[in-house]
């Protein structure tokens, strides 16, 4: 086959979407145009607050809320710190212990880390080698003082999906609430927070063609949060700062689309999933995939290549135009393999060759193949160069 | 974050390979670490006549298997051992800090190698 001319093959959409064109139209006029302060009782602004108010009732839709219970914060990882540390902070009376996965994201563990320096107990839950939790191990770690367990839906390294609504379930019959980081599965699922069962619930606009620079936090009915930017009684007096209006306006926009798009997107990225997925198995050898083979995220594949590593991996391909992520150590400004990667037990040597595929519904089946065959000649070419790869061939 | 003629080294490196009979042998780090890599010298008249590598890791680490194997030819002995990480990095138009130590192995894999040609003949 010859060779596709491409310049640019983005595949790394859970590190960042590009802003969708009608989202930015939908933004602009409340830069200029629509600037007045929310918080104002004359025309200007209060019809800017009604603004606010349809919009939030569009982001709550996507996830089957009710309006009153979305809170607007500047990122999904925003969200994550106001749910675990919020709870934590206002139930700290009734307990100081909470129980999270040993897979969540930095802004929930290391949330949770900041609690262990304020005197809470955290209870760091393993999970197997696909990255799935144990419904039994979580509820044999639940305490009579235990407050708030967090679980993240849907896991970005590995794309593996957790059973939340079964999770959650534990915690509800125990009287803990419960926490979901859903910023990797939003727009790439069904994500319904009734379904799911779960009390908060993170969401980000970078996951789903919204800005970088907003997220929204979900908590049932009136849950007590409390805030950690104190301030006037904006978002339901959870979070104080006058209200990030043209960016609000994205998000519901980008909410919209979201719900319009999803499964068209699912049926479209599942088969992007299994080209890549199974051009990988057939075609190198010595790989293991990452994260749980089905119940995974539609457009996310990810793999440790055996005898080679991940950041001479990136960076070869992006010579090819090819955009990717990796969870190497030597990718990482710490040295550190990911988190993720050593928590489903992949061993320090094939952790290195660490490479992550996370497509959206502008990749096309062209762009798999040009990435299947761009893959093929780089792994190749730094299998040529691995000592690793010499004791492998048995030479 | 890496500078060009780092990049130049990684894209192509063209010293890269194993001498067969080679004179002398060196290997450091380990693939748990991170980085790993194979040095092998051909010695000519106290010279090195060739070097070639083998290397796993990182960009930083396969570029300085290139240029180190490059610096070393043609050099004797003495001057290849007077090789250093700074000399290396120097020779790369600089590394980032997090990879001066961990990816720059490449003149103790050589100085190994040497070590290995030098006890197999004085024993």
């Amino acid at each position: 086959m010859k060779s596709l001319d491409m310049k640019n093959v983005y595949m790394d959409h859970a590190s960042a979407t590009p802003v969708r064109e009608e989202v930015i139209e939908a933004m602009l006029p409340y830069f200029d145009r629509h600037f007045g302060n929310p918080s104002t009782v004359y025309d200007m602004g209060s019809k800017v607050k009604q603004v606010i108010e349809e919009h939030r009732a569009k982001v709550a839709k996507l996830i089957s809320a009710k309006s009153q219970e979305i809170i607007f914060t500047s990122s999904g990882a925003e969200a994550n710190n106001l749910a675990v540390k919020g709870v934590a902070l206002s139930l700290q009376k009734k307990g100081r212990h909470i129980i999270i996965s040993a897979i969540e994201h930095h802004s929930v563990l290391n949330s949770a880390r900041f609690l262990e320096r304020m005197d809470f107990e955290v209870t760091f839950l393993p999970v197997d080698e696909y990255g799935l939790v144990d419904s039994g191990r979580l509820s044999r770690a639940i305490r009579s003082d235990t407050i708030l367990v967090s679980i993240m839906h849907a896991n970005n390294e590995i794309g593996t999906i957790q059973p939340i609504s079964e999770l959650s379930a534990i915690c509800r019959e125990k009287g803990v609430l419960f926490h979901t980081d859903a910023v990797a599965s939003v727009g790439n699922i069904p994500v319904d927070v009734n379904a799911l069962n779960v009390d908060l619930l993170s969401l980000s606009g970078v996951s789903i063609g919204a800005p970088k620079g907003i997220g929204a936090l979900y908590f049932r009915n009136n849950l007590r949060l409390m805030p950690l930017i104190h301030g006037g009684i904006q978002e339901s007096g959870r979070r104080g700062g006058t209200e990030n209006v043209p960016y609000i306006v994205g998000l519901g926009k980008a909410s919209v689309l979201a719900v319009e798009e999803l499964f068209d997107k699912m049926n479209h990225l599942e088969k992007l999933r299994s080209l890549i997925i199974s051009g990988v198995r057939e075609r190198i050898e010595h790989v293991k995939l990452t994260g749980h083979p089905d119940k995974r995220l539609p457009g996310h594949a990810s793999f440790c290549i055996e005898a080679i590593e991940g950041e001479a991996l990136i960076y070869m391909l992006n010579q090819h135009g090819i955009y990717s992520n990796t969870g190497s150590a030597c990718a990482s400004k710490a040295l550190k393999t990911s988190p993720v990667l050593v928590a489903i037990g992949t061993p320090p040597d094939l952790a290195q060759g660490s490479i992550v595929f996370t497509m959206d519904s502008s990749n096309k089946i062209e762009e798999i193949e040009y990435v299947m065959e761009k893959l093929c000649l780089v792994v190749e070419k730094l299998r040529s160069l691995s000592p690793l790869w010499r004791s492998k061939e048995g030479i | 974050m890496y500078s060009e003629k780092v990049m130049e080294h990684f894209s192509n490196p063209y010293n890269a390979g194993v001498i067969e009979n080679a004179d002398g042998i060196g290997e450091v780090g380990n693939p748990v670490c991170g980085d790993m890599m194979a040095f092998y010298i051909k010695v000519k008249d106290d010279k090195l006549a060739d070097v070639k590598f083998k290397t796993f890791g990182c960009v930083a680490a396969i570029a300085v298997s290139n240029i180190v194997s490059e610096m070393a030819k043609g050099k004797t002995l003495q001057e290849a051992k007077s090789i250093t990480k700074k000399t290396v990095a120097n020779a790369l138009d600089g590394l980032p800090k997090e990879k001066m130590h961990c990816s720059n192995l490449g003149a103790k894999a050589l100085a190994e190698a040497i070590k290995d040609y030098e006890k197999k003949k004085y024993g």
